[in-house]
């Protein structure tokens, strides 16, 4: 029941709203035992119930489901959750990192229908529908790396790495728009992430070494 | 001081697909909702808890808003059309290579592949001590911490300040200005368009607020004239690091030039005014001659009187003179 309620009542905001629009949060329920009663005692008309009375136009259903990295994921989304929160604490993907939670960093990015976006500054309701991609998703089901990630451990491109799966996305999606990247456009393309350990120099000849692994097939 | 929290606190989420459900919706909450754009603005707002509103109306499924099409000669940008978009769109690219370039300088890639242009027209103003909570006069309260003697305010105005020091952050809305592009306006009461240089409120209009928009009013698209399209452009952006940082000031001019002879001009700046500011003096002192030397110099001083300093921004007459120079005389920017 605590999953499936919709989001509008999920919040002291939406409390309040209720009552002013003259439904109190008692009468909803008791407006969602009626319609699951009366169709059946299953949990999931009860469900259904409780989400037609939440259809205001354009309100949003808690239950979402996701397509990451291929598979699609059901999760139960609070309305005002961030997409990086989503990833790392309710689907298990660590990988992407949470440094400032501000958009100034660069460690949370991930891709969105193949643009490389801070999941931190989105709410995961935003991109429902869309393809994600993060770093779990890259190596190839035999195991096989990414030719990024097989420059990353080739080139050694990083020290402490926290800021490493946000940079290696963002390469993934340089290679994919310019795939023979001279320094200089890297460095452009990759100036929305940050490496507090300033390996600058070693990430670019990652990126470099990554965009000629993928030309060589 | 960005704290990182857990969660944003709850509100309630309406992803409306029209227009009009977004007015709906807009309409019934007034000033408890809030409009969502790309969110990088307004993430910011809810994270720090400093404006709780009770329901966000999320505008990214409104696919009209999206658009960008020829109109009226000129060029049509919906407002919830993206940076990235504006910035590689052909269209803007060939005609109006003044937004493009404004737009190509905003904050970082990922911020332009997610910030859209209405939200960045629309964005609050970057002064921290308002950001950070504190109850100055933009936020309802009696005193400027901004224009105190221990004030940290080197970011702040030079022109036109009342009581509020704090300026306006946009890249686009310059050049903008500079276009005489026209803002569509959807709310209640109908549809409006208001000249780019109206939109933007200066603190003696309204302190509480950077636009005309008033509770239940949405941005809907943005119109580029045919009178600017593909006139000599000039924009920079002067920014302590190139990524990330908002404009010291900026300036984005567009020049018509006949026979050697500039026949009209429009100059404007930002970073330096509560408002994005068109330089009417300067243009005077520019339109009807030649681009020499001399009258680049003549309208970049002409920029500057009656600028009025705070403790920590003189250095910005010298930019904003230099700028305005710099941009008459076409150097590369
Ligand atoms: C780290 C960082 C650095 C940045 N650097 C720069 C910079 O250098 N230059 C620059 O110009 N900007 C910069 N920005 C600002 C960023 O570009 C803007 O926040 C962004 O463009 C705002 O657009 P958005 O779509 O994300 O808007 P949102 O955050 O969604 O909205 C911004 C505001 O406008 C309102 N709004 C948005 N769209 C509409 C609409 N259609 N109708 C009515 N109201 C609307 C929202 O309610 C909100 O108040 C930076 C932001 C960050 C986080
Ligand atoms: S400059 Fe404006 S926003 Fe900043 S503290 Fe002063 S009144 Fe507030």
């Amino acid at each position: 029941m605590e999953d499936v309620r919709p989001v509008e009542d999920d919040c002291q905001a939406g409390h309040m709203q209720a009552a002013q629009a003259g439904h109190s949060r008692r009468n909803f329920i008791k407006g969602v035992i009626a319609a699951g009663a009366s169709v059946s005692a299953s949990s999931y008309v009860f469900k259904e119930g409780a989400v037609a009375r939440a259809q205001a136009p354009g309100a949003v259903e808690r239950l979402v489901t996701l397509t990451v990295n291929g598979r699609q994921r059901r999760v139960d989304v609070l309305p005002q959750e961030t997409l990086a929160t989503t990833l790392r604490y309710k689907l298990g993907l660590t990988g992407t990192k949470i440094g400032c939670d501000r958009s100034e960093c660069g460690a949370c990015t991930v891709l969105v229908d193949g643009v490389p976006q801070y999941s931190c500054s989105m709410l995961t309701h935003q991109v429902r529908g869309r393809a994600l991609q993060t770093i779990e998703g890259l190596q190839a089901e035999d195991g096989t790396l990414h030719p990024i990630q097989q420059a990353v451990v080739d080139e050694q491109g990083f020290q402490c790495a926290f800021c490493m799966p946000g940079f290696v996305m963002n390469m993934v999606a340089m290679i994919d728009e310019n795939p023979n990247p001279t320094r200089k456009e890297a460095a452009q393309f990759l100036s929305g992430n940050l490496c507090r350990c300033a390996d600058y120099n070693k990430i670019l000849n990652v990126a470099l070494q990554g965009a000629e692994y993928t030309r060589r097939g | 001081m960005a704290v990182i929290r857990d969660m944003m606190p709850a509100f309630q989420l309406f992803q409306p697909t029209t227009t009009d459900e977004a007015l709906g919706l807009l309409d019934e909450y007034r000033e408890r909702a809030w409009v969502l754009a790309g969110g990088l603005d307004s993430f910011d707002w809810l994270k720090d808890r400093v404006k709780r509103p009770a329901a966000v109306v999320d505008l990214g499924g409104i696919e009209a808003l999206r658009a960008i099409r020829p109109a009226a000669g000129g060029l049509e940008i919906g407002a919830m059309t993206t940076l990235r978009e504006v910035g590689r769109h052909a269209d803007v690219r060939d005609r109006y290579g003044l937004l493009a370039d404004a737009a190509d300088l905003v904050a970082s890639p990922q911020i332009r592949n997610q910030g859209t242009l209405g939200g960045n027209l629309t964005q609050d103003t970057r002064c921290w001590y308002y950001r950070d909570g504190w109850n100055c006069y933009r936020a309802g309260g009696t005193i400027c911490y901004a224009d105190t003697p221990t004030a940290m305010n080197r970011e702040h105005c030079i022109i036109g300040a009342s009581r509020c020091v704090a300026v306006n952050p946009s890249d686009t809305a310059p050049a903008l200005v500079a276009l005489d592009a026209e803002m569509e306006i959807q709310g209640g009461g109908g549809t409006r368009v208001v000249a780019a240089e109206d939109y933007f409120v200066g603190p003696d209009v309204d302190i509480m607020r950077m636009t005309v928009l008033e509770p239940g009013d949405l941005l809907t698209a943005v119109r580029l004239p045919e009178t600017w399209a593909g006139a000599r452009f000039y924009f920079e952006k002067s920014r302590d690091r190139q990524v990330w940082d908002f404009a010291l000031a900026s300036v984005a001019s567009a020049v018509k030039i006949v026979n050697g002879t500039v026949e009209d001009v429009r100059i404007a700046v930002n970073g330096v005014a509560p408002t994005p500011l068109r330089l009417r003096a300067s243009e005077d002192a520019v339109r009807g001659r030649q681009l020499t030397e001399e009258v680049a110099a003549r309208a970049g001083e002409a920029a500057v009187q009656g600028v009025r300093p705070l403790h920590h921004n003189g250095f910005k007459v010298a930019l904003l003179r230099n700028l305005v120079t710099r941009a008459v005389r076409g150097d590369e920017a």
